[in-house]
């Protein structure tokens, strides 16, 4: 049945997106068709907790229902877990693979749903980009964990002590998951400049672009490491 | 249908079938010869794994280089950042065995957990930020060995599409040189849980305690062997070749017993975004489908997995189910963790176990360590540290 949701959106604009997810080098790798067997169902931890499908989704761009699609871009794809479970498909598919590749597309175009999935995200977007490690030791504070316990704030009471009380030298950290050296993180910054990964930031939030820009140009500029 | 018997006993599967592993007919490519070919083309360097090395069988029958000295530690940031015991116990494992290791500052996370959790790169920078490591792995003389399930199973991705693409390839070498560095493939790309395959005897000859009491469960992390299944280590002798024999065997090895459950195929429920921004999922899941389903069926004294983000699902999810009253309340850590404790570490100088949440004192003390005596002697440590008196903990202190 074709979707009726999102019909304010021209199916122009969803074949634009469309084509551009069928466009990725990895696409035709990742999707061969669908024995709609549901293996990839059974073994998706979404699909429990979710009205979400792993074999609906490759079906959907299996039989290019750019419609359907474009639901699924917004709806469903920020429900996935990409543990890749789904990698068990006899068919050699990779629905986890395939949603990696929408992601990214409705990352690329700004997409509002792919915003409100990220709002909350963006610190660690920060981190992770500026610092060159995911999480800190610092960020496990009790007000955003509360759901861990009580073991959450001991740690975070302790926090410098109980690093300091860490045998490796490159653990010796609280604001980074260890040290990493100044020139390390200059290069990571070349990447995401040179990658294009800085200026898909602005489509999440402009404003942690612009403050990543800055640190990032400042810090390019001090290193002598060009990216033009 | 037979109602299934409850809990299943020992790790053998029963089938009727044999499955003859023949490395030439099977699906999965190995890119080994690839990678060396286009290191022999002049397109990279391909850094060979140091002798001496392990041969560890893998899925389809292939030998997997294994190296055991002169690593390159690539650490996780789940695990040095919230799990400090895990990699400080890996680090304690290469010392006690007397192999050198090289613990670097110039290396970056692989950036996969914020990959697949918003999706905010691509394939570029992704290949970029892998090669970035192994250049610097390469210019250290050591070989890289990767700490985190999730880093190693997005580099062999990564390792995929670079063989595959060589538009990207050229991209991705462009940007390396401009940073002035060189462009390596490594020969094999290592996790440290193969390592401890590799070296499961060794550790098994220095254990300290009787851990035939101990019942583990095992959680195979999907990022390990579900991204790139084929060369990860699976052995006849475990599983009867059917799962990987990652973590399973060296915990045999050790002397525990590994229980089996049902749902052992299934996730932890980490979901990479959602275990930071939609907890809900990851608790309900790494709860109702993983712990609960272990303390039903085999009810264990530990779970052992050896990845970051399984680590954290399966121990930290615990609490709010524990408050619900549900079956829950087993201790999560690292078969790395596990180890080191059976041979003697200390639980809390080394495997850094009050940095867990669910009470794993029960486990040591079953184990035969003397939990209140090592407490003690970490909270000297801290009052120490707080006084002045020691600046850090170091090496000195618990070797």
């Amino acid at each position: 049945m074709p979707s009726d949701l999102y019909r304010e959106v021209a199916l122009e604009e969803k074949q634009r997106l469309f084509d551009e997810v069928k466009a990725d080098a990895r696409y035709q790798g990742y999707l061969y068709g669908c024995y709609e067997c549901g293996i990839c169902v059974a073994a998706c931890p979404s699909a429990r907790f979710y009205d979400f499908s792993p074999r609906k989704i490759t079906q959907t761009l299996a039989r290019e229902d750019v419609e359907l699609f474009y639901e699924q871009l917004n709806d469903d794809v920020w429900n996935c877990s990409q543990c890749f479970s789904c990698n068990r498909c006899p068919r050699q598919n990779s629905p986890g693979g395939l949603i990696t590749i929408m992601r990214e597309v409705a990352v690329n175009n700004g997409l509002r749903s792919m915003k409100e999935a990220l709002a909350g995200y963006t610190r660690i977007i920060y981190k992770i980009m500026t610092t060159g490690t995911q999480v800190s030791p610092d960020m496990l504070q009790e007000d955003a964990f509360p759901d861990w316990g009580p073991q959450v704030k001991t740690v975070s009471d302790n926090l410098d002590v109980w690093r300091r009380a860490l045998p490796p030298e490159t653990l010796h950290t609280t604001g980074l998951s260890w040290q990493v050296e100044e020139k390390t993180m200059h290069e990571l910054y070349a990447i995401w400049k040179l990658t294009g990964t800085l200026d898909m930031i602005s489509q999440v939030d402009e404003g942690l672009h612009d403050i990543m820009e800055e640190i990032m140009d400042d810090a390019l500029e001090d290193s002598g490491l060009r990216v033009d | 249908m037979e109602p299934l018997n409850l809990p299943i006993a020992g790790t053998k599967v029963e089938t009727a079938k044999v499955f003859d592993r023949d490395p030439e007919t099977v699906r999965d490519e190995d890119l080994r010869e690839a990678i060396r070919e286009l290191g022999r083309e002049g397109e990279w360097i391909v850094q060979p794994v140091p002798e001496p090395y392990y041969l560890a069988p893998t899925k389809f029958g292939r030998e997997k280089k294994i190296p055991l000295t002169h690593t390159w530690h690539h650490k996780s940031c789940g695990q040095c950042g919230h799990i400090p015991g895990y990699s400080t116990s890996i680090f304690w494992l290469n010392r006690v065995l007397g192999l050198d290791y090289f613990d670097p500052r110039d290396q970056t996370s692989c950036t996969a957990w914020n990959y697949y959790a918003s999706a905010t790169s691509n394939q570029a920078a992704q290949a970029a930020v892998a090669m970035r490591n192994f250049s610097a792995a390469y210019e250290t003389g050591y070989y890289p060995i990767i700490h985190c399930g999730t880093s190693f199973g997005h580099y062999k991705e990564v390792r995929h599409e670079l063989v595959h693409d060589a538009k990207l390839r050229r991209q991705v070498r462009a940007i390396i040189e401009k940073l002035g560095r060189p462009f390596v493939m490594p020969e094999e790309i290592v996790h440290y849980s193969e390592w401890m395959y590799a070296v499961r005897r060794d550790l098994a000859q220095r254990v300290q305690f009787d851990l035939s009491p101990i019942t583990a469960t095992v959680h195979p992390a999907c990022h390990y062997y579900k991204l790139q299944s084929g060369d990860a280590i699976y052995d006849p002798e475990i599983y009867g070749g059917q799962r990987t024999a990652a973590v399973t065997g060296v915990v045999q090895e050790l002397g525990a017993h590994v229980a089996d459950y049902s749902t052992w195929y299934d996730c932890c429920g980490f979901g990479f975004r959602h275990i930071l921004v939609q907890r809900d999922f990851t608790r309900s899941f790494a709860t109702l489908r993983k712990i609960e389903v272990m303390k039903e069926e085999a009810n264990p004294d530990v779970v052992l997995t050896h990845d970051t983000g399984c680590v954290t699902s399966l121990d930290k999810s615990q609490f709010a189910a524990q408050a619900h009253g549900r079956n829950v309340g087993v201790p999560v850590m690292s078969e790395s963790q596990f180890a080191a404790l059976a041979m003697g570490a200390h639980p809390f100088r080394v495997c850094q176990l009050h940095w867990h949440s669910v009470d794993y004192r029960p486990l040591l003390r079953k184990m035969g360590i003397d939990v209140d005596k090592a407490w003690a002697e970490f909270e000297d440590d801290v009052r120490k540290i707080k006084s002045g008196e020691l600046e850090y903990v170091t090496w000195e202190h618990v070797l």
